[in-house]
């Protein structure tokens, strides 16, 4: 029992393009609605703006773009993710967001090393359940390699 | 035990008692008389002890406890405060700020004291520090008396004065059961009886480690009142818990005096450094109420000053969340018109003025008094005076002036440093002073006062004053101006070169002020805060530095324009004024377009273009722009239309999101969108 607790991973599962994501619930603050977000000029495409999240101006992240899928229109179903990296609290833009899972650590091998996969370099693993395939990300990537290119 | 959360509170408390040490020990500097002071120090000392000692700090601890010792010995009057005293004791008091700094950084909080341990023991035992005569067996002979009578001569005082008053003056022993676990709880009921009847004057043990539970089972406390012995003692019988009430009558017959008053004789015998104690024990044989109404007015100030600490980020995430409510009520407000149901309606008016107070009152909640910031000085001022063998006399005016907690904590280096450079360049040597006809003591006056949205701070001294033909020189050597442009500089002009970054105008770099970093460092930190800063000065008269800042950092005024559906936010501190001009107002000069504004050029920019604005083309004879401007230079921006003025609470765009072009922050508008605000000074080169 003991063991299995210490090797279990709990993910937010979330959907871009029809695929399934993870990102561990320890990085996560809250999941949102989508609000009225405000543009902030001379940013990255993938920064849509920031939103008010109770009081906290928090900038918002396109995951879409991010990962170079192409934009769609916001829907009912569009969720935003606030997550927590370090210091910095940011909202990520999925296609939708319903599901917490545990997986087990056994089950999560490293990225696939083929070229041409969505959202390269920003996978931290990949975890097969029951034919059911979850992409982890790792989220100090997606913030990280955009501050480089802000400066 | 967990200590750790506990550390927070006992860094703060023991900041603030060594504070309330070093001003008690400024004050009683003036007055080396007062034994009132002397016991405001020793209960902070006493405190700072306890917590210690709890805390696990031994050396901070056992500093204490020997600076106490020293305090103990001047209240009992086994020692008279002198200013070698007072500097050993100012010096253990900057040890015990070290060691609470070095605790509040992560340290351990050990330091070798060892130097001022030992000085404080020869000042115990009497024993001459440099040569000022004293006389250890005079003072031990002193301890014994006083250990006989255990009242010191301030209790004494009150006791007799209360007797002469047609008071009962009772010593009442009281004993808890031995199975009694809630000591300090029962000790708190007995003092509420006791304080109903009268009062009480001292305890023993110390009402201190009555509330630590640190006694066994009994403690005596001696009380005046004019209630009826017995009456008394049934009273502190009914506290549960209470096993044991012996009542005392104290009779004060001149024997207590006589010896008090030859213990006093002895200790001024020895040696003229004792003198001052005669004064004392007559000044308090003649000005006995006095003392007694300073003992009630010192009680009503602690009873007025109960707070509580509470984390600024709470009071962040308050104000967060209020704003929340605010959006909401805006929201209701609008239903409730759109129903038209009075009940409905009254209701939310009511809740609408409820939450104005309550924004008010969250917003107070923030500010500080300038009184914490300037505390510290008095004794910095006092020990530069020494340094430099200047007299100097350091006034405080307005220190109850509040400002925002964000814009206190910043603004303490750039004050010590301008307090610093009055001190050091600014007044002169006594023999200096005494020569042009002024008055030996040097001024330095210390102002804080409120005026609209702003706060200023001034820094006054009657010093030398600034030299217009000195600075000038200075600035030119240094390159930081040419010879030709010097002339036609205004003083003030010339003055405010001092704040230009590579200039130092003293001539030998002392310590104290020009050690390399200037005064442009000052500058820099108050523009930072959003202020400004200003000289003004008289050769030979002395200078004024006068500091203007925004009352809070979190709140600013703003213009609110739209561009295209978004909305953008302008500070007003950098709006001129806003004007409607025509297209055929606007000319070009080198692909820049410009307007004639009051007989100025003044290039216009598109916020539209500057934002990147999505817009679909729109020609409109008429443009509303506002005049910027940043520092003597000026820009119109142009923008589509203006919503109005309006305070809004400034916010950060988070860690994420750092150096956006020519936008400062953002904030939160009534309906719960975000827009941001416009950095004019990132716009004007």
């Amino acid at each position: 029992m003991a063991e299995n607790l210490v090797s279990d991973l709990k993910v937010i599962v979330f959907q871009l393009n029809d695929k399934e994501y993870g990102v561990p619930v320890s990085q996560v603050k809250s999941i949102e609605k989508i609000m009225h977000i405000t543009r902030v000029p001379h940013t990255n495409p993938f920064v849509k703006g920031v939103m008010n999240l109770r009081g906290v101006v928090t900038p918002l992240l396109d995951l879409r773009v991010r990962f170079g899928m192409g934009e769609q229109a916001y829907n009912e179903a569009t969720r935003v993710i606030i997550v927590t990296v370090e210091d910095k609290e940011v909202g990520l833009i999925v296609d939708g967001a319903n599901d917490v899972i545990d997986i087990p650590t056994s089950l999560i091998e490293p990225p696939p090393e083929v070229v041409g996969i969505t959202a390269e370099g920003f996978i931290d693993g990949v975890a097969n359940l029951d034919k059911r395939l979850l992409i982890l990300i790792d989220l100090n990537k997606i913030l990280e390699s955009d501050e480089v290119k802000a400066l | 035990m967990e200590l750790n959360q506990y550390l927070e509170v006992f860094i703060e408390e023991s900041k603030e008692h060594l504070q309330a040490c070093n001003e008690q020990l400024l004050e009683l500097e003036k007055n080396p008389q007062d034994l009132t002071i002397i016991n405001e120090i020793f209960r902070s000392a006493h405190t700072l002890k306890g917590m210690s000692a709890t805390m696990g700090y031994e050396d901070l601890a056992s500093l204490t406890h020997q600076m106490e010792n020293v305090l103990d010995a001047i209240r009992n009057n086994r020692l008279t405060t002198t200013p070698e005293i007072l500097d050993v004791i100012f010096m253990a008091v900057d040890h015990l700020e070290d060691m609470v700094q070095s605790i509040a950084s992560g340290g351990d909080g050990k330091k070798d004291v060892t130097e001022t341990v030992e000085k404080l023991k020869l000042i115990e035992k009497g024993e001459p520090l440099s040569g000022s005569a004293k006389n250890e067996v005079a003072a031990s002979a002193v301890l014994e008396v006083n250990q006989e009578s255990h009242y010191d001569e301030f209790e004494l005082t009150v006791l007799k004065q209360s007797k002469e008053q047609g008071f009962g003056v009772y010593e009442i022993a009281i004993a808890l059961r031995e199975d009694c676990l809630l000591k300090a709880a029962r000790v708190y009921m007995v003092f509420e009886v006791l304080e109903k009847i009268g009062e009480v004057i001292k305890t023993n043990p110390s009402v201190e480690q009555l509330e630590e539970e640190q006694f066994d089972h009994e403690f005596t406390v001696t009380i005046v009142s004019k209630d009826d012995p017995e009456d008394i003692k049934g009273m502190i019988m009914k506290v549960s818990e209470v096993v044991k009430t012996d009542l005392r009558s104290l009779e004060f017959d001149n024997k207590i005096n006589e010896e008090t008053i030859e213990a006093l004789d002895t200790s001024k015998a020895p040696g003229e450094s004792n003198s001052p104690t005669l004064d004392q024990s007559q000044s308090i044989a003649s000005e006995v109420s006095p003392v007694i109404d300073k003992k009630g007015s010192v009680k009503q100030q602690t009873n007025s000053s109960k707070t509580i600490r509470v984390n600024i980020e709470r009071l962040d995430i308050l104000m967060n969340l209020f704003e929340e409510l605010v959006i909401d009520r805006g929201r209701l407000e609008q239903i409730s018109k759109d129903l038209e149901n009075g009940e409905l309606t009254e209701t939310v008016e009511r809740m609408s003025r409820i939450s104005g107070d309550l924004q008010n009152i969250i917003l107070n909640m923030r500010m500080v008094q300038v009184e914490t910031v300037f505390n510290r000085f008095p004794r910095m001022i006092r020990q530069l005076a020494r340094d430099l063998n200047k007299k100097i006399n350091l006034e405080i005016v307005g220190a109850e002036t509040e400002l925002d907690r964000t814009v206190i904590d910043e603004i303490g280096d750039p004050l010590v440093h301008l307090l610093r450079n009055s001190v050091d360049h600014g007044i002169e040597s006594p023999e200096v002073r005494k020569s042009k006809g002024k008055n030996e003591e040097g001024t330095v006056v210390l102002r804080a006062f409120h005026s609209g949205n702003h706060v200023f701070i001034e820094i006054e001294d009657d010093g030398a004053g600034i030299s217009r033909d000195k600075v000038l020189k200075k600035a030119i050597s240094k390159g930081i101006i040419t010879e030709q442009s010097a002339a036609g500089f205004t003083d003030k002009q010339a003055y405010e070169l001092i704040l230009s970054s590579g200039f130092s105008t003293a001539e030998t770099i002392s310590d104290i002020s020009g050690r390399g970093v200037g005064l442009d460092v000052v500058k820099n930190t108050i523009e930072s805060l959003g202020g400004s800063i200003s000289i003004d000065s008289k050769e030979n008269e002395g200078t004024i530095f006068s500091i203007q800042l925004p009352l809070t950092l979190s709140i600013i005024s703003v213009m609110l324009v739209e561009i295209q559906k978004e909305k953008f936010a302008i500070p007003l501190s950098s709006i001129i004024e806003t004007a409607i001009i025509k297209d055929t107002d606007i000319m070009n000069a080198h692909n820049q377009k410009v307007i004639d504004f009051r007989g100025k050029v003044v290039p216009l920019l598109f916020l539209k273009d500057i934002f990147e604005v999505p817009s679909e083309q729109v020609d409109d004879q008429y443009h509303s722009v506002i005049i910027v401007r940043k520092g003597d230079k000026m820009a119109g921006l142009i923008v589509d239309s203006f919503i109005g003025q309006q305070e809004v609470v400034l916010k950060s765009l988070g860690n994420y999101l750092t150096n956006v072009f020519a936008i400062s922050g953002a904030t939160i508008l009534g309906d719960g969108q975000v827009a941001l605000i416009v950095d004019c000074n990132a716009l004007i080169k």
